[in-house]
C-alpha cells in the first residue's frame, strides 16, 4: 500500500493504460491542502455580502450607518459606492446578434432581480465581525411583479428586467433543411402522420444545483506590484481576462491562482460577483480581502443548472425507422447572462439526434428571463438534457410500437461500419461501436434473465414492479475546435497550451493550461509525458492552475482536458524531442536522421553510441558545446486547436424497482459499457464514470431547486437538496469497449461528463418500465416517492373513468 | 472569552476563545488545522469531522468550549512518522477521493465506523456513512477502501 509497492506492482510496460494511484492523493489524504479558505495573508479583512431576501425589487434606500460603527468594521460598499467601478459581469456567448440581456452589476445598484443577489458588502477584521455587521446593514426594497414560470414568462409580462420589455433573451435555430444537413423536418411529421408514428411529448428538466463540496472562496492580495488573487474556480485564465476587461485594471498586473479546488462540475466555470467585489474591496481598502461562502449562500447565488422545458415531436414509419425530430425548447436563463448561460441550450442543439439516423430534424430553442438564481454550465452541459430527451423518446416509440427498446435503438443507430458519419446535426462522428458496448452491457446486466423476472412479477401482481431502463448515448466532447466556437458566436477559443522543460538534473516540468480540480491531471499528464519522453513517471512534475506559471490556458470543463489539454503536452513533447535530437547529434557527431529515439535515449543507428534526454538538457544549460545558432534549451511550448470534437458513447441498463403502493423507485443494479477512446488511467476512468453516474441518477430520482411562489429557493440548503449520500446509491458495475479517436494523437475521447449524461434517463425508463402497464405515461423528476405515487393514482384515476 | 484546554493531535493548548465559536472554527483559525474543512452550514455534509476522544463529530456541531479537557484528533494527526493511518492508505489505493474535499471528514468517519464495527457488510458501510457527502465519486471506491481495511484487519486477525 505504499508507493515502494506500487512500483513494484506498476514497474513494466507502458505509463499509459496503468492504473497508477494518484500523485495528488497524499496531501489530500493527510490534510496538507491549500483550498483557497485555507490560505492567510498578513493583515487581512474579510468580507460579508448582505444579499437581498426578495426576488424581483427597486432598492429605494440603503443604510449602512449602523453597520459601519459595528466594532471591526472597516468599510461597507453597496452599489451607490460601486456604481461607477464595477462594469458589469460578461456574457462569454451572445448566441445571436439580437440577444437580449440586463446590465449585470456585481453588487446591485437600485434592483435586485433574483433573492440572493448581493446588495452590500462588509469589510472588517473578522469574518465573525463582517456577520455581525451585515445583520444591521438596512436595505429599502419596493417590490416588483415576479415571474417565475417559463411558459408565463416567454409569453409576457411581468418582465424579470422592466426595463427590457421582453422575458425573451434570444431565439436560436437549427434546421437540417436550411442547413443542408438533412430533409425538411415538418414533411417528415406530416409523412408520419398520414402514414406512420407520431410521438409528442412534453419533457421538464427540473432545475439543479451544481453543489461542488467546497464553497467558493476567494483572497485577494493588492500589496505588492501585482494583484494576486487565489479563487476557488475551474478557470483561473479566464479570471484574470475578465478581471482586466470588466475592471479596466491592466492584464499583466493581475496573478490569479486557483490552488487546490474542491469540485466544480461547471459550478466553477464562472466569473463571479463576488470575485469583483473581493477585488475591488481589496483596492479600496488597500488591504489583502478573503470572501468564503457559507453553504447557504452558495446554493442560492452560485450558478443554477438545467431548466429547461422540452416540446419534442418524433416522427417515424411504422416499421419503428425514426424519420424526423423536432425540438422546441424553453431554456430558463434565470435573473442574468453568465460567463456561458445563453450557450449552454446550444450545446446540447447537436446532440438531440444522438447515435441515431435521422433524416429530418431542427432544433428551436428560446431563452428566458425569470426572477431566479441564473443558470449556467452544470456537468454535461445541455447535452443530458438533449440525451434525456431523444432517449424518453425512442422508448416512448417502443412502447407505441411494442418493441424491444434495444432492438429498437439498433434498428435506428449508426452502425459501426457506417464511420465516420456526418449527422444531421452538421457534426462528424469520427469512430464507434454501439453494437459491442451495448452486447456488453446487456451481458454484464443479465437482460434477458431481468426480462424473464420482470414478466414474472408483473403476472403475479407483485406490489413492487421491476423496470428495465435502458439508454444509449453519445456526446461532443473535447470542447472545442476554435472555428466552430467562432462561427458559434462564442467570444473565446477553444484550444489548450502546455510547456514541456527538462531541468538540467533530468526531471521533468510539464505546465498545462488545464486547470484541474480533483480530476487527477497530475497523475494522468505524468503517465503520457513519462511514455513519450522515456522517464520515470516519478520524475514528472505536473504545473498548473497559477497565471504567473501557467502563463496560456483555457482551462477544465466540456471534458475537454485529456482529448485537447494532454494533446498540448504531447505537441511540446514531440518538439523537445525534436530540440534534443539536434544536440544530440552535434555531440554524437551523427546526422540527426540517423538518430533513434526510445526509452528516453538518442541512440545512432547501428552503432551502441547514444545519448540520454537528460545528458541533453544539460548540455543544454551549460551552452559550452551548441550547434552553432541553437538556442541552449530543449524546452518546449505547443498549443494545440483540435480539428474535431470527440464522440465517446455507451450503453447503460438500470434495473429500478418501484414499490406501487409507496412509490418508492430503488435502483437495483446499474451496469453501463462506456467507449471512451484510448484510456491513460482505468481507475481514474472509472472514479469519473462512478461519479458522473452518481449525479445524474441524483437527477433522476432526487434533486430539485425549488422556489416558492414569491421567488424564494426553499431548497437553500443540504437539509432541503438532496444530494446523494452512500446510502441512497448501489455500487455501479462498469466496463469499457474501445474504439479510438481519430481526430487525435493520443485516440482519446474524454470521460468526465458520460456518466452524468447517459444515467438520467435509464433511470426514469427504467421507473417507466416498471409501472407502464398500469397506464402511467410519464412521470416528471425528480421521481421521488410521492411523484411516482400520485402518477400511480392518476392513470388508476384515468383508467377507472375511462 | 472562555479559556480552554484541549489536547489536538497529541499537543495541548490552551486559549481565549469567543464563547460561540465552533470547534472547527477553533480548529482552522486558531489551531491551524485547516485540514478539517467546512463544506455545509447544517451539519449535513460531515467535512468538517475529527475525532473527540476517539469517538466522530462533525467540528460545526459543537461550541469549542466543549472542547475544554478533551482530546481531539484531525486528519493531521492520523500519520505518524510519515506512515499513513491504513485508512489513509487505503483511499489513496482505493482512489476513493478525487478533489479530496470531502476527504478529511470521509476518512475520520470511516475509522469511527470500523471502531464500532469491525466487520461491517457493504449496506452498514454505506448506511455508516450516512452523514457524510461526497460529489466526486458516486461512493463507491470510498466503500471499497472501508472494506479494504476491514479485510485487512480481518485478515491478520488484528482489531482496529
Amino acid at each position: 500500500m505504499t508507493a515502494v509497492d506500487e512500483r513494484t506492482a506498476e514497474a513494466a510496460g507502458p505509463e499509459v493504460g496503468k492504473a497508477r494511484r494518484r500523485k495528488e492523493d497524499q496531501r489530500l489524504i493527510t490534510g496538507r491542502t491549500r483550498f483557497t479558505d485555507n490560505l492567510s495573508v498578513s493583515g487581512m479583512l474579510h468580507l460579508g455580502m448582505v444579499r437581498s431576501p426578495v426576488a424581483h425589487a427597486r432598492i429605494t434606500a440603503v443604510d449602512t450607518g449602523a453597520a459601519k460603527a459595528s466594532p471591526g468594521v472597516v468599510a461597507v460598499l453597496t452599489g451607490a459606492d460601486l456604481a461607477d467601478k464595477q462594469g458589469s459581469l460578461p456574457c462569454a456567448w451572445p448566441i445571436t446578434d439580437d440577444q437580449k440581456a440586463p446590465n449585470h452589476p456585481a453588487v446591485a445598484v437600485d434592483h435586485v432581480a433574483f433573492a440572493g443577489e448581493v446588495v452590500a458588502v462588509v469589510v472588517a477584521r473578522s469574518a465573525r465581525e463582517a456577520r455581525d455587521a451585515m445583520e444591521l446593514v438596512d436595505v429599502d426594497y419596493e417590490g416588483l411583479p415576479v415571474v417565475l414560470d417559463l411558459e408565463t414568462a416567454a409569453a409576457g409580462a411581468p418582465y424579470a428586467h422592466p426595463e427590457l420589455g421582453t422575458n425573451v433573451s434570444a431565439t436560436w435555430v437549427y434546421d437540417s433543411a436550411q442547413a443542408g444537413t438533412g430533409t425538411d423536418v415538418d414533411e417528415e411529421i406530416a409523412k408520419a402522420r398520414e402514414d406512420g408514428v407520431v410521438i409528442e411529448r412534453t419533457f421538464r428538466q427540473q432545475r439543479l444545483i451544481p453543489a461542488f463540496m467546497e464553497p467558493r472562496s476567494i483572497l485577494v492580495d493588492p500589496t505588492g506590484e501585482q494583484l494576486t488573487v487565489w479563487t476557488s474556480t475551474q478557470v483561473p485564465h479566464f479570471v484574470r481576462i475578465f478581471l482586466a476587461l470588466v475592471l479596466g485594471i491592466p492584464e499583466s498586473k493581475i496573478r490569479v491562482i486557483a490552488p487546490d479546488v474542491g469540485g466544480g462540475f461547471g459550478g466553477k466555470l464562472q466569473f463571479t460577483p463576488e470575485e469583483v467585489l473581493t477585488v475591488l474591496a481589496a483596492r479600496h481598502t488597500g488591504k489583502p480581502c478573503k470572501y468564503t461562502e457559507t453553504r447557504s449562500e452558495s446554493l442560492v447565488s452560485g450558478h443554477h443548472g438545467r431548466d429547461q422545458l422540452q416540446r419534442l415531436t418524433l416522427a417515424a414509419t411504422k416499421d419503428g425507422t425514426v424519420t424526423g425530430l423536432k425540438v422546441d425548447l424553453l431554456a430558463n436563463m434565470g435573473a442574468y447572462l453568465g460567463l456561458v448561460t445563453s450557450g449552454i441550450p446550444v450545446l446540447g442543439a447537436f446532440m438531440y439526434n444522438s447515435i441515431y439516423k435521422l433524416a429530418g430534424y431542427r432544433f428551436t430553442d428560446t431563452n428566458v428571463f425569470t426572477n431566479t438564481t441564473w443558470t449556467d454550465a452544470y456537468r454535461g452541459a445541455g447535452r443530458p438534457e438533449a440525451t434525456f430527451a431523444i432517449e424518453r423518446l425512442m422508448d416512448e416509440l417502443a412502447a407505441e410500437l411494442g418493441r424491444d427498446p434495444i432492438e429498437l435503438r439498433e434498428q435506428n443507430w449508426i452502425k459501426h461500419e457506417e464511420f465516420p458519419f456526418s449527422t444531421v446535426a452538421g457534426l462528424t462522428y469520427d469512430s464507434g461501436n454501439y453494437e459491442a458496448a451495448t452486447a456488453r452491457a446487456k451481458e454484464l446486466f443479465g437482460y434477458d434473465e431481468l426480462r424473464a423476472e420482470q414478466k414474472r412479477r408483473r403476472d403475479s401482481g407483485d406490489p413492487v414492479q421491476l423496470g428495465i431502463g435502458v439508454s444509449t448515448f453519445t456526446e461532443m466532447c473535447g470542447l472545442a475546435p476554435s472555428r466552430v466556437l467562432g462561427a458559434l458566436k462564442y467570444v473565446g477559443g477553444g484550444w489548450e497550451h502546455a510547456s514541456v522543460r527538462v531541468l538540467p538534473t533530468g526531471k521533468v516540468e510539464v505546465v498545462t493550461g488545464s486547470s484541474a480540480h480533483g480530476q487527477g491531471h497530475e497523475t494522468a499528464w505524468s503517465q503520457i509525458v513519462a511514455d513519450r519522453l522515456g522517464v520515470a513517471f516519478e520524475d514528472v512534475e505536473v504545473l498548473h492552475g497559477d497565471t504567473a506559471i501557467s502563463a496560456r490556458g483555457l482551462d477544465t470543463y466540456g471534458s475537454r482536458s485529456l482529448t485537447v489539454g494532454a494533446m498540448a503536452v504531447v505537441k511540446a513533447a514531440d518538439k523537445v524531442i525534436e530540440k534534443a535530437r539536434t544536440i544530440a547529434a552535434h555531440l554524437l557527431e551523427a546526422s540527426a536522421d540517423d538518430l533513434e529515439f526510445a526509452g528516453g535515449r538518442f541512440t545512432v543507428k547501428g552503432t551502441d553510441k547514444g545519448m540520454a534526454l537528460g545528458e541533453t538538457a544539460f548540455a543544454a544549460f551549460q551552452g559550452h558545446n551548441l550547434p552553432d545558432g541553437f538556442e541552449p534549451s530543449i524546452d518546449a511550448d505547443a498549443t494545440y486547436d483540435p480539428v474535431n470534437f470527440s464522440f465517446p458513447h455507451g450503453t447503460h441498463l438500470a434495473a429500478m424497482e418501484v414499490d406501487t403502493e409507496t412509490g418508492a423507485a430503488t435502483l437495483r443494479k446499474y451496469v453501463c459499457v462506456d467507449d471512451v477512446g484510448n484510456v491513460v488511467n482505468p481507475l481514474i476512468v472509472e472514479g469519473q464514470v462512478h461519479g458522473g453516474l452518481a449525479q445524474g441518477i441524483a437527477q433522476a430520482l432526487f434533486e430539485e431547486a425549488v422556489y416558492d411562489e414569491n421567488g424564494t429557493l426553499v431548497s437553500g440548503s443540504f437539509v432541503d437538496y438532496l444530494v446523494p449520500s452512500a446510502a441512497d446509491l448501489p455500487s455501479f458495475i462498469t466496463d469499457r469497449t474501445v474504439s479510438v479517436s481519430t481526430t487525435n494523437d493520443l485516440g482519446v475521447k474524454g470521460v468526465g461528463e458520460a456518466g452524468t449524461i447517459a444515467s438520467t434517463p435509464a433511470i426514469v425508463n427504467g421507473v417507466l418500465d416498471a409501472i407502464r402497464h398500469l397506464g402511467v405515461e410519464d412521470v416528471v423528476m425528480p421521481c421521488a416517492p410521492q411523484t411516482v405515487w400520485r402518477a400511480i393514482q392518476a392513470a388508476f384515476t384515468k383508467g377507472g373513468a375511462a | 472569552m472562555t479559556r480552554i484546554s484541549v489536547k489536538i493531535d497529541g499537543v495541548a493548548y490552551s486559549d481565549e476563545v469567543e464563547n460561540r465559536t465552533l470547534l472547527v472554527q477553533y480548529l482552522r483559525e486558531q489551531v491551524g488545522k485547516t485540514g478539517t474543512v467546512i463544506g455545509c452550514d447544517t451539519t449535513n455534509c460531515g467535512a468538517c469531522t475529527v475525532h473527540l476522544d476517539g469517538r466522530s463529530v462533525k467540528s460545526c456541531t459543537m461550541l469549542a468550549v466543549q472542547a475544554d479537557g478533551h482530546e481531539v484528533t484531525t486528519i493531521e494527526g492520523l500519520a505518524h512518522d510519515g506512515v499513513l493511518h491504513p485508512m489513509q492508505a487505503a483511499f489513496h489505493e482505493s482512489h476513493a477521493l478525487q478533489c479530496g474535499f470531502c476527504t478529511p471528514g470521509m476518512i475520520m468517519s470511516s475509522i469511527d465506523l470500523l471502531n464500532d464495527n469491525a466487520n461491517p457488510s457493504e449496506t452498514e458501510i454505506r448506511e455508516g456513512l450516512e452523514g457524510n457527502l461526497c460529489r466526486c465519486t458516486g461512493y463507491q471506491n470510498i466503500v471499497r477502501a472501508v472494506q479494504l481495511v476491514a479485510g485487512a484487519s480481518a485478515s491478520t486477525g488484528a482489531s482496529s
